[in-house]
This record gives structure tokens, sequence and C-alpha cells, in this order.
């Protein structure tokens, strides 16, 4: 699914970030390449979410380089779209303004143009014209996760962050939610660094897998590569009960 | 990667052909929306035409949208009307052709002011409901206390206590303060106007009665609707929001008993110790006025205080505290259930809570005093 172009979308060096006297990220290093899936996994708590929000420049760091692909005159929410756990929808407005907002701020379009493209962006994520018009407490956990991906991407990035897409999800809503980001990576040629405890998501979508484990990244390639790592805790994660149980028809 | 500002160029001939160039991206989203707006009418009358994408350098969902939404004037040869498609962008092409083809639905447009008397009309029926759910818990609560009198046990004492604390013992500073301004003031005012007819000696009378009858519970209570009130709605609220009430109820527990009944008991007990502290604080800071602005010495003042008003002013006063502070507790616990799945839903139930209690401790304290009137207090 690479594009061919081996050019670093991000490219993470050195870097230590901690609170008080615990250090979550310890010196972690980690290139993601333009045009590729990459799976972040990690022990809950173990920094995930910290190295993402870190990236994205929502933490602080101690020491080390974060380098973010250049995207000149774009406006700060072009260059990246993030899709948090909760899906953070502003609550006072409709699924329909909440795709609107960064467009409001970045540009002046008519009200026709801006309905049109959130139409299509809520249509692009599988949801309907009518479906626009509820508000964030009326959606189910699925729709919220489409509408926040829809806003995600109302700027169209380069580059997209999602910190545990498919968490709270049936396998079915999972699994459409993966064939989604798929089918929008292809289309758009997105990059994608996604934090998942999934495994089929991992299995299904992902080009790359990072292990995080300690603060660093102790595993990174494809996934079979990944799985056939030493490191204790990468085999406890990949060769534990769980993952047996959905590996163990493939694997004789 | 380039990022050239993008352009289309009508090229004469037939079909017309239309060259799109530069990048069609959404950082270029106005240029975009007025190289369209341009267009469009031409593009309308002519119904035949290409465009050529061959020098666009980017595509983007914006870019690729309004080039769709150019190509819907051609009716039916849709598909052919944009040519020299480079391999990726034609997946975004195609993904595009497909959307917003919905109708948007109709929206009524009614009399405008029709539709304001609809909407007047609408509250002023929505109101009943409002009569309604206070009368229903106002009767949850009393069921509660019932209960609790029979079982005194299950009576919540160190929630109770930790309540009286907030909304007693901690507002005694602020309650204080501001009725010793308003005690200033109303003496200030009564001396400055009293003194043209030289009966600068009966401010003592206004501000004694005034103070003891109306103002120092008025003032005390307002000010705990808005610093009590507004935070139980907050927390009962954030509480409904966040599901910890229907946790509670899968436990067995009565969120009237556990969580409603002891702030309410706080409230009905503090707000009478407060309206005392501040009507205090009212006679203390009239007083002080009286001497240095009045010139009138405070054993005056007191002597003519003793005379001017009874235990029965400040007994006037006192009863109405209790049933104001219920008034305020049952509005706040309301308006605090009411809330729904959102945050803005929590900030209007709390500002309605304040609204609603102000008003009834106002209307309370107009029975009030038609009541003490007619039995000759």
């Amino acid at each position: 699914m690479t594009d061919g172009t081996d050019e670093v979308a991000i490219h993470v060096q050195d870097l230590v970030v901690g609170f008080g006297r615990h250090t979550v990220i310890d010196h972690l290093s980690l290139d993601v390449m333009s045009g590729e899936i990459m799976g972040l996994v990690g022990a809950s708590g173990g920094g995930k979410s910290v190295l993402m929000r870190t990236i994205i420049g929502l933490l602080p760091k101690r020491s080390g380089t974060i380098a973010v692909a250049p995207a000149e005159g774009r406006p700060a929410a072009g260059r990246w779209g993030v899709l948090f756990q909760q899906g953070a929808l502003f609550s006072s407005l409709n699924a329909r303004q909440n795709i609107q907002v960064p467009l409001r701020e970045s540009f002046s379009l008519s009200e026709q143009l801006l309905d049109e493209i959130a139409t299509a962006k809520l249509e692009m994520v599988g949801l309907s014209r009518e479906d626009g018009d509820k508000m964030p407490s009326e959606l189910s956990g699925g729709m919220t996760k489409r509408v926040a991906l829809a806003r995600a991407l109302a700027l169209d990035p380069a580059i997209l962050f999602l910190d545990e897409p498919t968490s709270g999800l049936d396998p079915i809503a999972a699994g459409e939610f993966d064939t989604l980001i798929n089918i929008l990576q292809r289309t758009l040629g997105l990059t994608v660094l996604m934090a998942t405890h999934d495994l089929s998501s991992l299995a299904t979508i992902c080009d790359r897998v990072a292990a995080l484990a300690d603060g660093r990244i102790v595993a990174l390639g494809p996934l079979p590569e990944v799985r056939a790592s030493d490191h204790p805790w990468v085999k406890a994660y990949f060769h534990g009960a769980r993952a047996e149980m959905i590996h163990a028809p493939h694997q004789p | 990667m380039t990022d050239e500002v993008p352009d289309l160029r009508a090229v004469e001939g037939d079909p017309l052909i239309l060259r799109a160039s530069g990048a069609w991206t959404a950082v270029h989203a106005e240029a975009l929306e007025s190289l369209f707006d341009r267009n469009a009418g031409l593009l309308e009358r002519t119904r035949r035409f290409r465009i050529d994408v061959s020098a666009v350098s980017q595509l983007d969902t914006v870019g690729a949208w309004l080039i769709e939404k150019m190509t819907r004037f051609t009716g039916a040869d849709q598909a052919a009307a944009v040519t020299n498609l480079a391999a990726p962008m034609a997946g975004l092409m195609q993904e595009m052709h497909g959307l917003n083809r919905s109708r948007p639905a109709a929206v009524s447009s009614g009399h405008r002011v029709v539709a304001w008397l609809e909407m007047l009309g609408r509250t002023v029926w929505a109101s009943r409901i409002d009569v309604i759910e206070f009368l229903d818990i106002l009767g949850a609560f009393s069921a509660a206390l019932w209960r609790l009198l029979r079982h005194p046990r299950s009576f919540r004492l160190t929630s109770t206590v930790y309540q009286l604390s907030l909304v007693g013992w901690q507002a005694v500073p602020i309650m204080a303060l501001i009725t010793f301004l308003i005690g200033a003031i109303i003496a200030q005012q009564g001396i400055f106007h009293f003194r043209r007819f030289g009966a600068e000696s009966y401010v003592v009378d206004m501000v004694g009665i005034l103070v003891l009858r109306e103002i120092g519970v008025l003032i005390v209570a307002i000010m705990v609707a808005g610093r009590s009130g507004s935070a139980y709605t907050a927390e009962i609220g954030s509480m409904k929001m966040r599901e910890e009430i229907d946790a509670l109820k899968t436990m067995g527990l009565d969120p009237m008993e556990v969580l409603i009944v002891p702030r309410i008991i706080a409230l009905v007990i503090a707000l009478p110790i407060l309206t005392f502290i501040g009507s205090l604080a009212a006679l203390y800071g009239g007083g002080l006025v009286a001497w240095l602005y009045g010139g009138m010495s405070p054993a005056i003042f007191i002597a003519r205080l003793h005379e001017a008003v009874s235990v029965t002013q400040f007994e006037v006063g006192i009863i109405k505290a209790p049933f104001m502070a219920l008034v305020i507790g049952l509005v706040a616990a309301m308006e605090g259930l009411r809330v729904e799945g959102s945050a803005e839903s929590l900030g209007r139930q709390t500002t309605s809570s304040v609204v609603k209690s102000i008003f009834l401790v106002i209307v309370l304290d107009g029975l009030f005093a038609v009541f003490f009137a007619s039995i000759g207090m």
C-alpha cells in the first residue's frame, strides 16, 4: 500500500517524555514513511497515547527531535488530522457543524459549498446527509468515530493520527472502520499512525507495526516480523492466549 | 511537492475545453470557489464541455468535489467530461461521483411572526412541565423524609455535615460582607433623603424593619441560590451526565436519599443561620453609616433600634428562610436531574436553576408578605 516514495513523513529521534520523576518515553526513535499505515502497539498506560500526543504537540518533550513532513502554507488544521479516542466532537455543534469547524476557521467559503463539503465527507465515512443534523449526544459509538474521522479529514491533511480508532466498537463495526480507513488511505494517499490494541486491525490494514515497551520501540516491521521478535513483552502480547485464539486457525 | 495557485481557463472549441491547472486542494479553497462561481454560468449554458486536468498538480476532496460539481452540468455523459485524469486522482474522482446525490430536506418557511408566536405559545405551554416536575420532586422529597423518619439510621449524617460546611460555614464571609454593604447603603440613602424633612432619626426604624423583615432574608436567599443552588445543579447534573446516578440506582441506592436529601437539609439548616448573620451584619453596616455619615452615636442608634423593632420583625424574616431554602434546593435538584448528554445541557440547566430559584424566592417572599399582613404580624 506504500506509494513507492521513500519520504519520511514523521521523524522522531531520541525522544524523552516524562511527568515528574516518571519517564514514559525513554530515548525513542521512529520513522514513519509517507503513505504507509503504521500501527503502534503497547501496554495500556505504556505511552502510546503519550507518544502520539507529543508528536502532535499536545505534550511537551524533555529532549529529542520531532520532525513532521513540512506542509508549507497550510493552516494548522491542514497539517494533520487527529481522531481522539472518545471522538472529542464539540458537543454544542451538530455533526455537520463539527466537520465544518476547521473549514470555517481557515477559509471564508459560501454556506452552500461548506454544506456540500461536509455532506461529501459524511458520505465518504459511510454516513448520510440526515446524520449531519444529529447532535453528538445522539450518535452511537461507531457513528461518533465516523464523524470524528470526517472532521479529522476536513482539510484533507496528509497525515492522520488515530488513537484507538476501533476501541469500543463491535467486531463488525470495527472491521468496517478498518476497511474505511484503508479505502480513504488509498484514495487520499494518507500517512496514518494508529495506536491500537486491535490485533485484527494490525493484521488487516497496517503496513508496519511498531511495538512500544519500556518507553522504546522494541520491534518494528511488518506484522509477521514483529510477531517473530524475541522481546518478552512482544512475545507475551502476540502469543498470549487471546492472540493465539485469533491466529490459531491460520497456523497449524 | 508544488503548491501553485489553481486556475481554470477556457480554450475555444466545440465541445468547449477548459484547462485546469495548479493545486486543486483545500488550501486554495477560496480561490477554487471563485473559479467555480466565475465559470458556473458559462458551463450551465453550454452543457457540452470537457475539463482537461492534465496540468493539475495536486487534487484532494475539495478540488475533486468542485470538478465533479462542474461536470454535473453536462448531464448525460458525465464520466467523459474529465479528460487526461492521472491514475492516482482517478480513484478520488470515482469516489466523488457518488457523493452529494441526495436532495436536502425541504425546510418549511412559515411566516416569521407566526413562527415567533408559535414559539412563544410552545414555551408557555411547556412551562406547565416545570410545575408538574416541581410537585413531583417535592413529593419524592417528602416521601424520602418520611422514610427517614421511620428509619433514621439510613440518614446520611456525614454527607449532610459536609454539605452544611460547604453551603453554610464557607458562605459566611461573603454573605456578611454583602449584607453589611447593603445595610450601609440603605442607611446612607435614608439619611440623605430624610435629612430634608429633618427626620434622620427615622432611618433607624427603616433600616431595622427593612433588614429584619425583608432585605436580610431576600439578599441571603438570592446569594445562596446563585452560590449553592448552581453548585447543586452542576454536581447532580454532571453525575447524571456520566451515568453515576444510574450506577447508584443499580446498586439499590435511592439518589434522592443519597444525594438530594442531605443537600436540601443542609440548605434548610444553613439559610436561617446565614440570614441571622446577614441581618446582624446589615444592622452593623447601617449603624456604622449612621454614626460616620449621619452623626448618630452608636448608643443612640441601639436605643432607637430597641424601640423601633420587636421580635416579631425578626420572626417574620427568619420564618421565611427555611421555605426559601427548600425551594432553592428542590429547583436545583430538579434542574440537575434534567441534564442530558452534553456539556451544553449542563450549562443551560444550571442557568435555568439559578433564574428559576431566584424568581420563586421573590414570589414566595410576596406570598409571605400577604400572609403576614393578613394575620397582623
